[in-house]
């Protein structure tokens, strides 16, 4: 299992390495060094696709004509988008970046070449938050085979050009030029239970808890909010399961025969039965203060459990909504310690 | 806004009647407890945590006294800037209590700066104040424990006249009465001299909690702030240690679940191992059995050294678990480590330095203040409280005497003013040689009192009375009572609904158990609990400690998760909700319930 310029795998990678491999590339990597158990994969880094813009750029120029397009010119970026991303999946890929996705398929899938897996955007931008990004690329489930791996890989890069993306980039003004897209390729994990994780509370921003949703089968169901998950409340310090509030999961998610997802019908047994057991709570709260320490800072994250129990971490991400919000220091320190007692004495409430 | 509010109230003071047939009783009681017209004004609430029985005449003297200190600390010696005192009534036996508020802005800023050169005063002197309080309250106990016995003999004896002592044996019953009253309303000031003070810094601390992490649990606060040393923990360690010795000694065998305390000391003294383990007891005894069945605040709360059996009652289960091998000691540099690590995590995740150093000196004040909060109830509600109704058990056992009763225990059917009354009767009889004139008036009127309040508990109470305020910002309330607006909220609830099968209380010690309710109403109870119950009563209470080996979990009408209570359930690891208002009364005895202590949720399962 050895990197090579194109292709790396998530061992090989930290969060530093994010211009070659993106923003979500980068955390698989560091969660996978962190000691957490991350599906299987690799990165197809961003110079693959530098590559292949370039052979693009030598016909006619891309980036510079993104560059020139006026947000509010609706038509001119539908008709732009449209071109770029026929000749980004039209056109070959360079024939080493071809090889390496290749052969790291074989080493990825082993004795099972069908394996399933996910082929996900991994966008990166010099100068720019990797987090605005998020979620303007594809992602794509349950591909299997190398001939469908390297047209998705094909597809991801083209989705840098949709609409959406390049009118994101549009309205904030970045620079095309320091704009590329990895591609992260990776197992996909049949889940028995998979949700999200929070290590705060998305209720009150309190840090001491961490809140996990979770339901049965694939998180697609949890993510899209098809499915009412069970939600847990469990202390980060003091372990102990708080809030277990069992939902009716009337469906799942599971991955269909033909490739890609099923929604069934949830047998009457496990409709009401909870999702996840006290003990994989506890694992699951330890992955979450295992994150939350290596990266310093509150994470959102996404997991599954599979059918023999292992738990796998698919994504975790600095929790957005509360670290954005500055707030005051609660009490500062007092000259006299003593006047802190005032809050109480003093009249406040 | 006021429509709303007005819509949130409880019953009226004016609404709630006397239960017919006790209205004598009820008027026994002084004047200045009884409801008048003006008090439906005010909003009360019954005060269930100190007072879950019916009080009788004479054990309302620990609510004048209680209140009378608790008062003059607020208002007079700290000047609390945002409340005075507290202002009572009562009314078919049970207490109800109200705060008194300070709204006035100016008066607020006025008494703010007193309260900064006095409370100030204390925290900076605390640990120098707190050794000072020690020797006091000793000194206090020794006065009282040093009352020479009560003796009104034929002639006065002879020494006495050669001495020339000139005072005859009469006078020294009201001088002793007198003096047995007054050291129980001076205790009572050393009771409150710290104690607004030490669960104010600990109430800052926990609010700050709060803030900083808004789903901490409140036992999780009080596990950071608990000491492990405090003298309220040491019958039991004491227990413990007892049960050991039997086992050391080979004596175990006789403490069987049943056995009858004299019986036991019987055999024992019939070994030199037997004897050596009575020699044990006794040093535990003095003073650590000094504690109540109970908070200590009803004259029949007997104490361990009254009353052996609630403490034998329990070695069996003791020695069971040494045998177990189950370790007895508590396990305190682990209970410090855990503390210390709760404190250590929880200050990792503040935001930022600040924040950290504004913990740090809130959690060093609590530290610096607990051992009090945690220590004073020993020596004030347990020992002290002790050698009063026992002296007054003495007045009562020369009144009986006499023939003014026919049991002792009836001169606690009178006010404290009835019992002087009483013992100037028996003076004045004693010295001019006539009938004394009680034996004719206290038969009927204790007959009729011990009626009414039989027929009282038999009756339920409104948890509160009168307008919900919109805010409760009276320091004291919300920490001696927990009373808060959710609260109250709640109770109305309650009220609402009252086929729910929910009833929600205060998280104290977390854990879900489903098991048997055994609503115990008065100590005298105890003993209906069985392994596995769980027991459900008006207030948890420490000194039932070694109940807490039996049950499965614990459920109280009133309580907050600083109460003892909580710390014992936690020690136990039992689940405990605590302070659920009407749980005594919406669950019934034999009832199977689940208990969910980290939620503070009970459930009804019929």
């Amino acid at each position: 299992m050895h990197s090579t310029e194109n292709v790396r795998w998530f061992a090989d990678i930290t969060l530093s390495d994010r211009l070659a491999v993106g923003g979500k590339g980068g955390s698989l990597g560091e969660s996978t060094r962190a000691g957490v158990a991350v599906p299987a994969g690799f990165v197809v880094t961003t110079r693959g696709f530098e590559r292949a813009l370039a052979e693009l750029e030598k016909e006619s120029p891309i980036r510079p004509r993104v560059n020139e397009l006026n947000l509010h010119d609706l038509k001119g970026i539908r008709r732009l988008s449209e071109e770029v991303r026929a000749r980004i999946k039209g056109a070959p890929l360079p024939a080493d970046v071809c090889a390496d996705i290749t052969a790291a398929h074989a080493e990825l899938c082993d004795a099972q070449p069908n394996h399933p897996l996910a082929v996900r955007s991994s966008a990166t931008a010099e100068d720019s938050d990797q987090a605005s990004f998020a979620g303007l690329q594809d992602t794509y489930l349950w591909v299997t085979g190398a001939e469908a791996v390297l047209k998705h890989v094909r597809s991801c890069w083209a989705s840098l050009y949709s609409v959406p993306s390049i009118s994101y980039r549009r309205k904030d003004q970045v620079c095309e030029n320091g704009i590329a897209i990895a591609v992260v390729v990776q197992k996909m994990v049949d889940a028995r239970s998979a949700g999200v994780m929070f290590t705060r509370s998305p209720l009150t921003g309190d840090r001491s808890v961490i809140t996990i949703e979770s339901a049965w089968g694939l998180g697609s169901a949890v993510v899209s909010g098809e499915v009412t998950p069970d939600h847990f409340v469990i202390g980060k310090i003091t372990g102990q399961i708080s809030v277990r509030d069992i939902s009716d999961k009337r469906r799942r998610d599971v991955p269909a025969e033909s490739g890609g997802i099923k929604q069934i019908e949830t047998p009457e047994v496990l409709r009401r039965a909870p999702s996840i057991s006290d003990g994989e709570i506890e694992a699951l709260a330890e992955i979450g203060r295992k994150m939350e320490r290596h990266y310093g800072k509150p994470q959102d994250i996404e997991w599954a459990i599979d059918h023999a129990g292992e738990i796998f971490l698919l994504q975790s991400r600095p929790e957005t909504v509360w670290s954005g919000k500055d707030h005051a220091p609660i009490a500062k320190p007092a000259e006299n310690a003593l006047q802190h007692v005032m809050n109480i004495f003093g009249g406040r409430r | 806004m006021s429509a709303i509010v007005n819509t949130r109230c409880f019953p009226l003071p004016s609404s709630l009647k006397v239960i017919p047939g006790t209205e004598t009783a009820q008027a026994a009681y002084p004047y200045y407890m009884q409801f008048s017209k003006e008090d439906d004004e005010r909003f009360w609430f019954y005060n269930s945590m100190h007072f879950p029985e019916p009080m009788s005449a004479f054990d309302v003297t620990t609510a004048e006294a209680a209140y009378c200190a608790l008062g003059a600390a607020n208002t007079r010696v700290h000047s609390l800037p945002t409340t005075l005192g507290i202002d009572y009534r009562i009314i078919n036996g049970r207490i109800y209590i109200g705060g008194n508020a300070v709204s006035d802005p100016a008066e607020i800023v006025r008494r703010t700066k007193e309260f900064q050169q006095r409370a100030f005063y204390y925290y900076e002197h605390w640990e120098e104040l707190f050794a000072q309080w020690k020797n006091k309250m000793l000194a206090l106990i020794r006065q009282a424990e040093v009352l020479p016995k009560l003796a009104i003999p034929e002639f006065e004896p002879l020494e006495h006249v050669r001495a020339g002592r000139g005072i005859a044996s009469n006078h020294y019953l009201l001088d002793i009465y007198q003096k047995t009253l007054e050291g129980y309303f001076r205790m009572w000031h050393h009771h409150f001299e710290f104690l607004l003070l030490g669960y104010g810094a600990y109430l800052t601390f926990f609010d700050f909690c709060k803030k900083a992490f808004p789903e901490i649990s409140d036992q999780t606060v009080a596990r950071m702030v608990a000491g492990m040393e405090a003298e309220i923990f040491r019958p039991d360690d004491e227990l413990r240690r007892l049960a050991k010795r039997a086992i050391e000694l080979g004596v175990d065998n006789l403490f069987r679940e049943g056995a009858i305390p004299t019986d036991v000391i019987r055999s024992m003294e019939r070994s030199e191992p037997g004897r050596k383990w009575l020699e044990e007891l006794a040093a535990s005894r003095d003073p650590w059995f000094n504690i109540n069945v109970g908070d200590g605040f009803y004259h029949y709360h007997r104490s361990w050294n009254d009353d052996l059996s609630m403490p034998f009652a329990s070695l069996p289960g003791y020695i069971a678990n040494v045998k177990a091998g189950e370790p007895i000691e508590r396990p305190i540099d682990k209970l410090m480590a855990e503390r210390q690590r709760l404190i250590n995590d929880y200050r990792e995740l503040l935001n930022g330095e600040e924040e950290r150093a504004a913990y740090d000196q809130m959690i060093q004040l609590t530290h610096r203040v607990f051992p009090y909060v945690e220590g004073h109830k020993f020596y004030c509600e347990h020992w002290y409280t002790n050698l009063f109704f026992n002296k007054i058990r003495e007045f009562g056992a020369l009144l009986a005497e006499h023939g003014f009763f026919s049991n002792a225990e009836d001169i606690f059917q009178l006010t404290h003013y009835e019992v002087e009354a009483a013992i100037i009767d028996l003076m004045t009889s004693w010295s001019n040689g006539s009938m004394p004139r009680g034996p004719a008036r206290w038969t009927p009127i204790v007959n009729e009192r011990k009626a009414a309040i039989a027929e009282w508990s038999r009756h339920e109470t409104p948890p509160a009375l009168g307008p919900v305020p919109e805010i409760i910002d009276d320091p004291a309330i919300v920490m001696l009572w927990g009373i808060t607006r959710e609260n109250l909220d709640s109770w109305l609830a309650a009220g609402e609904k009252p086929d729910s099968h929910e009833i929600k209380g205060f998280a104290a010690s977390s854990g879900v158990v489903e098991g048997i309710a055994r609503v115990v109403m008065s100590v005298d109870e105890i003993d209906r609990l069985r392994h596995g119950d769980i027991l459900v009563c008006h207030v948890t209470n420490p000194s039932w400690a070694p109940v807490f080996q039996k049950i499965a979990a614990a459920v109280s009408d009133i309580g907050g998760s600083m109460s003892h209570a909580a710390i014992v359930a936690r020690e136990f690891g039992l689940p405990a909700v605590v302070g659920t208002g009407t749980a005594t009364q919406r669950i019934k005895d034999g009832q199977r319930i689940r208990v969910d202590g980290g939620r503070g949720v009970v459930m009804i399962l019929g």
